[in-house]
């Protein structure tokens, strides 16, 4: 086929129309989310105190860190999507909940301490969250490498540890109403770990996946 | 140059609107230039020109396959050069260079090149011969037979909208092929 045939076929196509890049992500993550519900439902719900842990700031915090991660990382994957587009002027977005978590720790630090810092630190969930924030993930991941697959990103594994931060930050949003560790010296060593790894699950996946 | 980008944002966004004339005379402006940036980066990894037609054609499939992407209030031009130096580095990169892709190959023609007459590519052919029966015959006839839509259609007995779905869901898998060979 020489290229002015490819051109006139194209053209011919042309009357066909592909949906945005943001209506396929959030299609595929509506098709996930009833299977990572399903295993917070299954395996964990939310925390029998929720009512009067709501009073707390540091339990309302940890849902400000969380979605201040999952919302910019939805933005910049849909960002990346395009193929000139580049990460500069954008990767701040991502210091958001860094600079929440910061402000809760500071402030936790001035109060009066009802636990010894160790026990804040590690907690009694640690080995749950590092469980359970990947494992909630991976269906979420699954349909946000699904939906990117849709756009052209030059950076196919950048692409894909965005969809693995958005994930991560979906899941543990969900996670953070079932686990009793409030503090934020826990969320910042668990929660973080945690959503690392989905991370780097997603930039090696989408280095392969979301080449067009 | 900047009367010539304007112009193919012009003719996009047209053609985004349904004008399948102005998307066939924009395809047309834009190959030379993707024509010789492809033997220019060819040449640079000391590699034969004569490859340069199949980059050409792989990024005219990716630009029509990922033209969703583009904002149409953006200029169309770095949209364009983005995508066919990805294709570019990915050519040579499979021919088992690693070379640095200058984005400037793309936006400036060098003055006085002669436009190349169309040279016949392979790999697009080659993935051709392996579709599936009914989408070889919507492409065979449209881009080879240069038969129309609807000529087509009352050619194979297909309604229109099955002639134009197996043409799309060709042209995607030729794509896909071509990607993951």
């Amino acid at each position: 086929m020489d290229t002015d045939q490819l051109i006139r076929t194209l053209a011919a196509d042309n009357a066909h129309h592909a949906p945005k890049v943001g209506a396929v992500l959030a299609l595929s993550l509506l098709v996930a989310a009833p299977l990572t519900i399903l295993i917070f439902a299954t395996f964990l719900g939310v925390r029998p105190d929720v009512m009067s842990a709501m009073h707390n700031p540091f339990f309302d915090m940890k849902f400000a860190v969380t979605l201040s991660l999952a919302i910019p990382a939805i933005v910049i994957s849909l960002h990346l999507s395009r193929p000139e587009a580049l990460m500069r002027g954008w990767g701040w977005l991502l210091l958001l909940p860094v600079a929440l978590l910061a402000v809760a720790i500071g402030g936790e630090m001035m109060m009066a301490p009802a636990m010894p810092m160790t026990m804040r630190l590690v907690g009694k969930n640690s080995r749950v969250c590092l469980s359970a924030i990947p494992a909630m993930s991976l269906p979420l991941l699954a349909g946000a490498l699904f939906g990117l697959r849709h756009g052209a990103p030059s950076r196919p594994a950048l692409a894909g540890a965005l969809a693995g931060l958005l994930s991560a930050g979906l899941a543990a949003t969900l996670y953070a109403s079932h686990c009793t560790d409030d503090s934020p010296l826990f969320v910042a060593t668990w929660y973080t770990l945690a959503a690392a790894l989905v991370t780097a699950i997603g930039a090696l996946v989408g280095a392969k996946v979301l080449r067009y | 140059m900047r009367g010539r980008e304007d112009e193919w944002t012009g003719l996009m966004r047209s053609a985004m609107a349904g004008d399948d004339a102005a998307y066939h005379r924009l395809l047309k402006a834009v190959t030379p230039v993707l024509r010789a940036a492809a033997r220019r980066g060819l040449a640079r990894a000391g590699q034969p020109p004569d490859q340069a037609e199949d980059i050409v054609q792989d990024i005219l499939l990716a630009v029509h396959l990922k033209r969703h992407t583009w904002d149409s209030e953006a200029p169309f031009a770095p949209w364009l050069f983005a995508i066919a130096r990805n294709k570019l580095i990915d050519a040579l990169r499979r021919r088992g260079r690693r070379i640095f892709v200058n984005i400037d190959d793309f936006a400036e023609t060098l003055p006085g090149e002669a436009p190349q007459e169309t040279a016949s590519a392979g790999e697009v052919a080659a993935q051709l011969a392996t579709l599936p029966q009914r989408q070889r015959d919507v492409l065979q006839s449209i881009a080879v037979d240069s038969t129309s839509i609807k000529d087509t259609a009352s050619k194979l007995s297909m309604s229109e909208g099955a002639v134009r779905v197996a043409l799309h869901r060709g042209l995607a898998a030729l794509t896909a092929k071509l990607r993951d060979r």
